[in-house]
């Protein structure tokens, strides 16, 4: 926390220099900054007073990441000019704590309550919070919701936050960490959760060198064009702080993606541009040089050509082409197929169509993508938020034309990911700025930035078609569904694979006939967004599921149940489920929250009708189930644990913790196999120099998979110790400096750790696990094993509907899942809940158009105050292969919940809208054309 | 490298205002905004610093709000019933670190047709004072603000002052927001209402202002009138028609369409009757 040169530190003797400056106070201490009066406030604290626990989410007041007091007010610091400061008082998420460091109640509160998931926002809620816990001692809900209503979180679903600030006031529960052997199913407190409370945390902008040089990305303002870039030199002499201009023939290999044989997308488009936002060239100087250079004053010249603007455009008799190499602009298809169709649909008592369109969706997560390179010798070192360094390794190795081995990725802490952080953004960029130019290299988006050019959820056109007989039972479906993958391949094959697999729903369902296909468009590249494409195919089974149930006058809740997967039911894939199938658990957890709702919504629905008033209630429900991992591909994760020489244990883990929590799980059930108290464990987390690879933070895996070769890591250390001293299974472990104590009944031996020889770094013993889900290719027809473990799930949602507005409002949300096992219930509760938050979007508000909602105010994710009450029944159906019969939870949470709120609304008032999100105008128009108004 | 000027005088001000012609700058809740991703270097006049330019007063026959007022100034003070609308308004703006920063003046002067404080002042029929070097004039706030993100303000003149002319202690506002999530949300539409009522519980006076629905707030003169002598209670909303909001014109966009808007600002017309009869009624009923 050095205050940079800019800044002097103004405390006892008044300093003659600083006279010139803004001075103001920091946390208590005076200071006097010398820089532009109208620098964001943010800036000045960031950069020159290096206080970077104030985060920047969008320069626009639209996130309130930002937050700060102003002579204890809460404003934007994003907001406020440097020059608003004089004479004020400034406090930032650095002065919350004690001056001997110790915690607010606040932040012990956070800590306590599971309220900071990726971090992001935590110092702008905790200052937030902090601004009516100083006014009000004693505040209530409705008081919490205002004073946190300009913060957005991404992750939380605010509930934890809430509890958290309302907590405050009583005294903190102590944070005892469990004993050895009891770290798994504990609510423990994350691991890394302190530097998210202090605003230490490092973040992808936050470690910037003061000696980088800044890259700005120039974008292309059309969604298709030709451009011819001319002489750069009189921009260069007019522009010294401006060192070097990078275009398409700068990049060694000019391609990165997905997948290894689809390298498509280019790191600095080459004279022609796919999308509106694509990357055509890169200023690299001083950062003032680069940010104040305006794209218009560049030498480019640009030919805009027609856009394909949509899947139907795309797949257009005669369409133009988006990829030269894909003819009928399709990127992949594919699908499964099982039993006899014509059959299914015979014997049928009722059919369902469903037709769903749904819009891109972006992340949204609150910090920007971002991070700094820097070459060292003949290698790269990348500093950066991501959610994959192993894959960011070896595609930047790949585009630079060197060995993987020459990369090191270094993840920074990661402000949200939720897929959007799999992609390349600015490493490439960074990478190759470094090594041409021999100096740090960095790059920070700006929201807008982040908007345009980064990766989306995939707009899906899906039309499906369910049969099910007069007893209720499904007896065939068809489900088609066509995905918007934009300019590149992305994630896409993903996404198209994945959905045929899970179209059906988690289901029995005797003839399926399921189809994916990725198109490409001249839109932004459609990725991973939490859940791969399935939570739009669940909107799709899950309207029709409602609709055969009513067609059938059966129960919406019984229908399901009575269809849902069972131990010993073959999949679609022909794969027979052996284990933990916990559907109609979780169905069961629901009946009586269901029925009570339902007699509550009738109660209040005939009130409403007698009274003529405008609202109406409903109830609805979603299913869901999820394969963990990649879909029929090997994805391993390999872990170690080493003892060192000063009996310091360390989880070497390539997992990244994106918010989601698993730095925490895996040093729970690391101790656990081990056999000593987690708190022992220190953590050595995505360095790609230092840890071994646990695959990407994706498809829900690193609790099942990365987690389970932490477990085997630990317990490989534990064999190992217990061969060393000769000790049984039953022997117990504790460490006391470099001596480990080993007891077995009554036997009790000692070994020196520093007396042993090193085998890696400074560990003298070291455990390895690795973990491959067993899974299989699927043939032709999709039949196989596509994945080893499924999540289930199903959510009950009540709403209030405004009939005379079309308005929506969620009331409650309940949500039984079948997680295996909760390593960490509060974490597992964090996920679902965040997950909820995210499909109220997708329902209800979140639709990303290019060129028009490229800001957080004009494209929405809930607030606080648009979260329902939610509450979670976990369900542990365990998973033999999972550690301690865990299974994963990441993408889980999200999918049941639109379904859900779109049955409730249909329930409500007898409109389902094919169309997400359910905008106000779009609701009343359906209303009143079925008034017939 | 812009000029930054913090005076702290009107006089001051507006000299620098004829001098360099800067922009005006207060909460910085429109300005930044305006400027994501580069550092500014507008020449600018900072009115925070001026003195007497903030805070509400009581000026006889009128409620004085200061130019560099803001919103949680609004929402903190004690006034009466007549200004209930603009404290709900300052409440719906943003979130509580708009609230804090952004000011009723530069919601004003910003002028954007979905600005949450208009449709409240203009129904309590607020003055805007305009200053410069050499001239201070008075202007009704619906001739101040002319289009969207245009306002009659002339180069070399600054708002100092906004002006609510009182009315009986019967008086009373109130205002409705439609937002397509809570907190931080850009109106679809918004109305906001002031009602005054004799002995007898007859409407003597009503104002009814629609924002997010054309250009501009507008008044809806048509309903205002079908409302005086009425008495006000629930029935108020069976008077609401559709050739009352002739003065609307609003567009497709993002938020909603423009069909939308219209019913909408109707219902919340309705509403909004039903609420302001049920306070002008309240202690006299």
């Amino acid at each position: 926390m050095t205050p940079h040169d800019a800044a002097i530190r103004h405390d006892s003797a008044p300093d003659l220099a600083a006279a010139s400056g803004v001075r103001f106070t920091v946390n208590g201490a005076s200071v006097a900054v010398v820089a532009p009066p109208l620098k964001r406030l943010a800036q000045v604290l960031r950069d020159d007073l290096g206080l970077t626990g104030t985060k920047v989410g969008c320069d626009a007041g639209d996130c309130g990441a930002c937050t700060v007091l102003l002579d204890g007010r809460q404003v934007c610091a994003c907001l406020t000019p440097l020059g608003q400061a004089e004479g004020r008082s400034v406090e930032t998420v650095e002065g919350l704590a004690a001056g001997d460091g110790a915690l607010s109640r606040l932040q012990q509160a956070f800590l306590a309550h599971g309220a900071a998931q990726c971090g992001a926002c935590t110092p702008g809620m905790l200052v937030s919070a902090t601004d009516l816990l100083r006014r009000c001692s004693a505040p209530s809900r409705q008081d919490v919701l205002d004073a946190i209503g300009g913060t957005l979180c991404r992750c939380t679903g605010y509930q934890k936050i809430v509890d958290a600030v309302l907590a405050a006031a009583d005294a903190p529960a102590a944070s005892a960490s469990p004993p050895a052997g009891a770290a798994v199913g504990a609510r423990v407190r994350r691991v890394d959760g302190v530097p998210r409370v202090d605003g230490t945390a490092s973040y992808g902008a936050d470690a910037v060198p003061a000696d980088a040089l800044w890259l700005r990305v120039v974008r292309s303002p059309h969604a298709h064009a030709r451009f011819t870039v001319g002489d750069l030199t009189p921009l260069r002499q007019a522009h010294p702080g401006l060192v070097r201009v990078l275009c398409a023939g700068d990049v060694p290999f000019n391609g990165f993606g997905i997948y290894p044989d689809i390298k498509d997308q280019p790191v600095l488009a080459d004279g022609l541009v796919r999308y509106r936002g694509e990357a055509v060239l890169a200023l690299v100087g001083t950062r003032e040089a680069v940010l104040r250079l305006r794209d218009d004053a560049l030498p480019i010249t640009w030919t805009p050509l027609p856009p394909i603007v949509d899947i139907d455009a795309a797949r257009a008799d005669g369409a133009a082409l988006v990829q030269a190499a894909k003819p009928g602009n399709l990127l992949i298809d594919g699908g499964v197929r099982r039993g006899d169709m014509a059959a299914a649909f015979r014997q049928a008592a009722a059919v369902a169509e469903v037709v769903v369109e749904t819009p891109f969706v972006e992340h949204a997560y609150i910090e920007p993508e971002a991070g700094w390179a820097r070459r060292v010798d003949d290698r790269l070192e990348i500093t950066v938020t991501t959610q994959t360094p192993y894959m960011d390794r070896d595609e930047v190795a790949s585009v630079m034309r060197l060995q993987p081995t020459q990369v090191r990725i270094i993840p920074t802490a990661c402000g949200g990911g939720f897929g959007g952080k799999l992609d390349q953004s600015v490493q490439p960029l960074v990478a190759l700025a470094a090594w041409l130019l021999d100096r740090p290299v960095a790059c920070v988006y700006t929201r807008p930035e982040s908007m345009a050019a980064t990766t989306k959820r995939h707009p899906a056109h899906i039309r499906a078609r369910f049969a099910a007989t007069a007893q209720g039972l499904l007896a065939g479906c068809e489900v088609d569904a066509a995905f918007d993958t934009g300019a590149y391949a992305s994630w896409g094959p993903t996404v198209a694979n994945r959905v045929p697999v899970h179209a059906m729903g988690p289901y029995g369902v005797p003839a399926v006939r399921t189809w994916g296909a990725a198109i490409f468009t001249h839109n932004p590249p459609s990725g991973a967004f939490r859940g791969f494409g399935v939570p739009q195919a669940a909107i799709a089974h899950e309207a029709a599921m409602d609709s055969l149930a009513d067609q059938l006058g059966i129960d919406r809740l019984e229908f399901r149940h009575r269809n849902a997967l069972r131990v010993g039911d073959a999949t679609a894939t022909g794969q027979v489920l052996t284990h933990s199938t916990g559907l109609a658990a979780c169905l069961d957890a629901l009946r009586p929250g269901w029925s009570r709702a339902h007699e509550a919504a009738a109660r209040f629905n005939a009130e409403a009708q007698a009274q003529g008033t405008h609202r109406r209630r409903g109830v609805g429900i979603g299913c869901m189930w999820y394969g963990i991992g990649n879909t029929s591909m090997s994805n391993p994760s390999t872990m170690r644990v080493g003892l060192g020489r000063d009996g310091t244990l360390t989880l070497y883990s390539g997992a990244v913790d994106i918010g989601q929590g698993s730095n925490t799980i895996m040093t729970q059930i690391a101790a656990d196999a081990l056999g000593v108290e987690m708190n022992r464990f220190r953590l050595v987390a995505g360095d790609t120099d230092r840890t071994a690879d646990a695959g990407k933070t994706s498809a829900s895996r690193q609790t099942f998979v990365s987690g389970k070769a932490a477990e085997l890591a630990g317990a490989d250390l534990r064999r190992q110790i217990l061969r060393l001293t000769n000790a049984g299974a039953e022997a117990t472990l504790a460490l006391d400096g470099a001596v480990l104590t080993v007891r077995d009944g009554g036997t009790v031996r000692r070994i020196d750790l520093a007396g042993l020889p090193v085998i890696a770094g400074d560990d003298v013993l070291v455990g390895v696990g690795t973990f491959d889900p067993p899974t299989t290719p699927l043939d032709a027809d999709g039949q196989g094993v596509p994945y080893a473990s499924y999540a289930f799930a199903a959510q009950m949602a009540e709403v209030e509907v405004d009939i005379e507005l079309g308005t929506t409002r969620v009331l409650r949300i309940v949500a039984a899942h079948d997680v295996g096992r909760a390593i960490n219930p509060m974490q597992v509760e964090g996920q679902i809940e965040g997950g909820i938050a995210q499909g109220l979007g997708l329902a209800l508000m979140e639709e990303y158009l290019p060129g028009r909602t490229e800001n957080l105010h004009d494209y929405l994710i809930p607030t606080a105050g648009d979260m329902p009450v939610i509450e979670t029944i976990l369900v542990e159906d365990r998973d033999p292969l999972g550690p301690s019969g865990a299974k994963g939870v990441g993408e889980p949470g999200l999918v049941p919940t639109a379904p859900a709120i779109l049955g409730a609304i249909d329930h409500a008032v007898g409109v389902r809208l094919a169309r997400v999100p359910v905008l106000p105008h779009r609701l009343l128009a359906a209303l009143r054309g079925k008034e017939g108004r | 490298m812009g000029l930054y000027l913090r005076p702290q005088t009107v006089e001051e001000a507006v000299a620098a205002l004829a001098a360099h012609a800067p922009a005006v700058l207060a909460g910085g809740t429109d300005f930044y905004p305006a400027r994501v991703g580069r550092a500014p270097d507008d020449d600018v006049l900072d009115i925070t610093a001026i003195d007497g330019l903030r805070g509400i007063d009581d000026d006889g026959d009128y409620w004085r709000i200061g130019a560099a007022t803001t919103w949680r100034d609004i929402i903190d003070a004690p006034l009466p019933p007549l200004l209930d609308g603009l404290k709900l308004a300052a409440r719906e703006i943003g979130g509580a670190q708009i609230q804090n920063a952004g000011t009723v003046a530069g919601n004003l002067c910003n002028a954007s047709p979905a600005a949450d404080g208009v449709p409240a002042l203009l129904a309590l029929d607020a003055q805007v004072i305009l200053q410069s070097a050499t001239a201070a004039r008075v202007l009704p706030l619906a001739k101040f603000i002319i289009g969207n993100r245009r306002t009659a303000l002339r180069t070399g003149e600054i708002m100092t002052a906004i002006l609510v002319p009182k009315r009986s202690s019967r008086a009373v506002g109130d205002f409705l927001k439609l937002g397509a999530r809570r907190y931080l949300v850009i109106s679809i539409a918004m109305v906001a209402g002031v009602m005054d009522v004799d002995d007898d519980g007859r409407i003597t006076s009503a104002a009814i202002a629609v924002g997010a629905c054309a250009e501009v707030a507008r008044r809806l003169p048509a309903l205002e009138q079908a409302l005086l002598g009425r008495r006000a209670d629930g029935a108020l909303q069976d008077i609401v028609a559709e050739p009352q909001f002739a003065p609307l014109q609003p567009i497709d966009d993002v938020r909603g369409s423009a069909a939308y808007r219209l019913a909408a600002a109707a219902t919340l017309t309705r509403r909004l009757l039903v609420t302001l009869s049920r306070k002008a009624a309240g202690p006299h009923a």
